[in-house]
């Protein structure tokens, strides 16, 4: 048997495509299905370089319908199976984590966002929120990780592998180009290390003995015949994954207590959203920052508490109101006002945050402002 | 007295009768599929997994590990598991069109890639579970829900040619075979040889077994056999297509696989792979 | 916002700005530093504008792109009109002294506007290959985000397997890098 992939711990410089190949490695993940399509291809020619070497092992499919459902099969043998992809190929993705999702199968999906509708950029976006947390003909009953970092994309593709096979439900870590392609630096270590035991995996299909005479065969099926049946499915999924979301949840919070603007940021966008929020801070204004991390579940209930005292969330994202939608749900019946800055497909910087809440609180944006901070303008 | 039907020992009794219609094919394959998995004792190491349309019928059928999985992906699911468990035999089953259109690219594919897995094509001449609708593999002027008047060819082609399509784009490894219903001993004989082809490791195989669906083709029992033994075998030769290990010529063979085996040609193409890399710095 | 250097270099595809980017980076990740570094991508593999995003700084860096740069250097005429957008009164704003009739093109706001004669340099004096080095060389003295020998040590690690088949390159590279920061020493004098 080949040695670890990672001993102990060590300070890197890559990019984040690299990252997830190594975090996969660390995860000791089995096999990688795959698909070309920009910006996650280096995650595959990464693990294509890497996995031979301890004994994993990688497939070329013809497509991402089919780099969906091979790695459904591979799952579905017990194995840590995985795949990646964005745009175009995620909306293909979709059909096998739908069956994912109705079969509880375990998949690992890192998607790293391009620019939409359709091909539209190869550089970045983050407009597959929607398709990553709800894709598919079901109810979006997965576990979505968005990451904002290239220490996030190895924590958290991890971590998908652990959370995905204790609970059953198809795991997403959803980056972007830009954490895909970009450059810096993180620390890659061997979970066992740090004593994090990975979770056991099972298959569900090809177990030992004879079916039928030493147990069980395995009858896994997707289709049901009558609406009595798939709703008595579907329900108590649906109670499995109420009971999991207070376990799952994952969120970073920072001046939210006494703060009167919340800046509502996820992903790569957070980055700017903290840069903005203690600058302004830095500045007199009481501003806070908020980010979910698990964008299914949703971390409904902390920022329900965050709205009650807050006098304005600003919700910052590289899309045309996904992020928002999702806030809007969670936070429904709160009074707080909504403000918005919505850049679809292109990237959001801090400077320009803290020049929109600058000019938001100068009375430059008219007719939403409604309280006084830091004794400028009408609020 | 009840009579109890001799029964495949793979069979699982707990889910028959099965749920196919009367007269169906279907449970002949299954029959013939059941017997083969038997007669090769391969019961516990059988994954098997069965297509949308009829053949998602079979997912309780036998007492082996099943997935039911989506229209035309069963073959991608069966690789799936193939790549990451090498010791299970994978059967992909399947119908006409979740073999030879929406799941055509996975077919052509698989087969391309000479997966060391069994695909089973239940060719009935249209989308049966749909209601009855043109398939690729529908007759010439055959009347079906979305060609009232018959299927014209002009306008939608010739039923396709899945087993000497596989041949078609297969190596010398792979196997290929027409059976039909119509012939059980056959139809098993080319079932145990593309499963062995598969416990031997060698590489691809597939079968189309010709089979009757008188619910849509609105047949008796009578017309039905002669349906399918007459008019369907006009146009889908039944008989193997390709066995493994029959010397071929260049022509069979493929001519990538031919070239492939040259040394020359593997040292330049070795060379420009190196070359290209280099000039990505 | 924080003491976070931020850089854009930008010219053709060739020229070989992403290469110089990738090395100051990692020397600057490799003296402890936070850098964070990302070059603009597209459908076009080759062809077309280059540019390449850095920052260097002691904390976590915010966002990977920046709306404005403490340093811009454009090697193009395509690069310049390109990269203006990243310019304001605190940006040092540098192009290749070969470029002409830029006249009207060059940012307005620039902090101060350098032209330096990169590109006839690498021609006649040393070699059209280490153009991108020179650069580098004028980049870390406009900056400062590393060290002179430290540069030396990040050219060494990234090309040192070049080196050791014609040690001749090495004192070329060096050259060149100290070529760099004259240039601009000398024009900021």
């Amino acid at each position: 048997m080949a040695d670890k992939p990672i001993e102990g711990e060590k300070r890197v410089f890559m990019t984040g495509n690299e990252a997830v190949a190594w975090a996969a490695l660390a995860a000791d993940a089995d096999i990688m299905y795959g698909y070309p399509i920009t910006p996650q291809n280096e995650i595959m020619h990464y693990w294509t370089r890497l996995a031979p070497r301890y004994e994993k092992r990688f497939l070329q499919t013809e497509d991402e319908i089919s780099a969906g459902f091979t790695t459904c099969g591979g799952v579905l043998s017990g194995k840590r199976a995985f795949t990646a992809t964005a745009g175009p190929g995620n909306v293909l993705m979709q059909e096998a984590m739908s069956m994912a999702e109705m079969l509880r199968i375990p998949t690992v999906l890192v998607v790293q966002q391009r620019g939409g509708p359709s091909t539209a950029t190869v550089i970045y976006s983050q407009q597959e929120t929607t398709l990553t947390c709800f894709g598919g003909n079901g109810e979006g009953m997965r576990i979505v990780y968005s990451t904002s970092s290239h220490q996030d994309l190895f924590d958290y593709t991890i971590k998908a592998f652990n959370i995905a096979w204790k609970y059953r439900f198809p795991t997403f870590v959803l980056g972007d180009g830009y954490q895909a392609k970009m450059r810096e630096s993180l620390y890659i270590y061997d979970p066992e290390g740090k004593g994090m035991a990975m979770e056991k995996t099972m298959p569900f299909l090809g177990q030992e003995g004879m079916p039928g005479v030493d147990r069980e065969p395995a009858h896994l099926r997707n289709t049901y015949n009558t609406e009595e049946e798939l709703y008595a499915v579907i329900s108590k999924y649906v109670e499995e994954y109420n009971k999991l979301t207070p376990e799952v949840v994952e969120y970073q919070a920072e001046d939210t207590d006494d703060a009167e603007i919340i800046l509502l940021a996820h992903g790569i966008v957070a980055r700017a959203a903290l840069a903005a929020t203690r600058t302004l801070r830095s500045k007199g204004v009481k501003a806070g920052y908020f980010r979910p991390i698990t964008l299914r579940p949703f971390p409904a209930e902390q920022l329900r508490q965050i709205a009650r005292t807050a006098q304005k969330f600003v919700v910052a994202e590289s899309a045309q109101g996904q992020l928002l939608k999702l806030v809007q749900e969670a936070i429904y019946g709160e009074t707080v006002p909504l403000e918005t800055y919505l850049k679809p497909g292109q990237g959001i910087t801090g400077e320009e945050l803290v020049d929109f809440i600058d000019s938001m609180i100068n009375g430059k944006i008219k007719g939403k402002l409604n309280s006084k901070i830091n004794g400028k303008g009408g609020f | 007295m009840t009579v109890v039907p001799n029964m495949p020992k793979a069979w699982r009794k707990e889910s028959k009768p099965h749920k196919f219609c009367p007269g169906c094919g279907h449970g002949l394959v299954l029959k013939a599929l059941g017997e083969a998995i038997d007669e090769l004792g391969i019961q516990d190491r059988v994954v098997f997994g069965c297509d949308i349309g009829c053949s998602l019928l079979a997912w309780d059928f036998f007492n082996v590990d099943t997935v039911q999985t989506h229209h035309g992906r069963t073959t991608p699911v069966m690789t799936g598991v193939k790549r990451a468990r090498p010791d299970r035999i994978c059967i992909a089953y399947m119908g006409d069109g979740g073999g030879y259109a929406i799941g055509s690219q996975h077919l052509v594919n698989a087969a391309s890639r000479n997966e060391k897995i069994t695909v089973i094509l239940v060719n009935n001449c249209n989308y049966a579970m749909t209601g009855g609708q043109m398939a690729p593999t529908t007759l010439p002027d055959m009347k079906t829900e979305t060609t009232p008047y018959g299927r014209n060819v002009e306008e939608t082609g010739y039923p396709t040619q899945g087993p000497e399509m596989v041949a078609a784009i297969t190596g010398e490894d792979a196997y290929t075979a027409r059976g039909t219903v119509a012939n059980l001993r056959q139809l098993k004989n080319y079932l145990k040889k593309a499963l062995q082809n598969q416990m031997e490791e060698r590489g691809f195989s597939f079968v189309e077994a010709l089979s009757g669906c008188p619910t849509n083709w609105s047949t008796n029992a009578k017309d039905t056999w002669k349906f399918l033994e007459e008019m369907m075998t006009r146009f889908f030769k039944v008989g193997e297509v390709k066995t493994p290990g029959k010397e071929l010529g260049s022509e069979g063979k493929g001519i990538a696989r031919e070239e492939a085996g040259k040394e020359p040609a593997k040292e330049q193409v070795e060379g420009i792979a190196r070359e290209e890399k280099k000039g990505e710095e | 916002m924080d003491a976070t250097v931020k850089i854009a270099l930008a010219g053709e595809g060739g020229q070989g700005v992403q290469s110089v980017a990738g090395i100051m980076v990692e020397a600057a990740n490799d003296g402890g530093r936070e850098a964070l570094y990302i070059p603009n991508f597209g459908v076009e593999q080759r062809g077309g504008v280059s540019v390449a995003f850095c920052q260097i700084s002691d904390q976590k860096i915010g966002s990977p792109k920046f709306k404005k740069a403490d340093l811009v250097i454009a090697l193009s005429d395509r690069a310049v009109r390109r990269t203006r957008q990243y310019v304001d009164k605190d940006t040092l704003f540098i192009y290749d002294a070969s470029l002409k009739g830029l006249e009207n093109e060059l940012p307005q706001d620039a902090k101060k506007i350098l032209a330096i004669p990169a590109l006839e340099i690498a021609k006649n004096e040393l070699h059209p290959r280490v153009f991108n080095i020179i650069i580098m060389g004028a980049a870390i003295e406009a900056t400062k985000i590393i060290g002179m020998e430290q540069a030396k040590k990040a050219v060494e690690k990234r090309l040192g397997y070049k080196f050791a088949q014609n040690p001749k390159l090495r004192e070329l590279n060096f050259q060149a890098l100290e070529r760099g920061a004259r240039l601009v020493k000398e024009s900021l004098a």
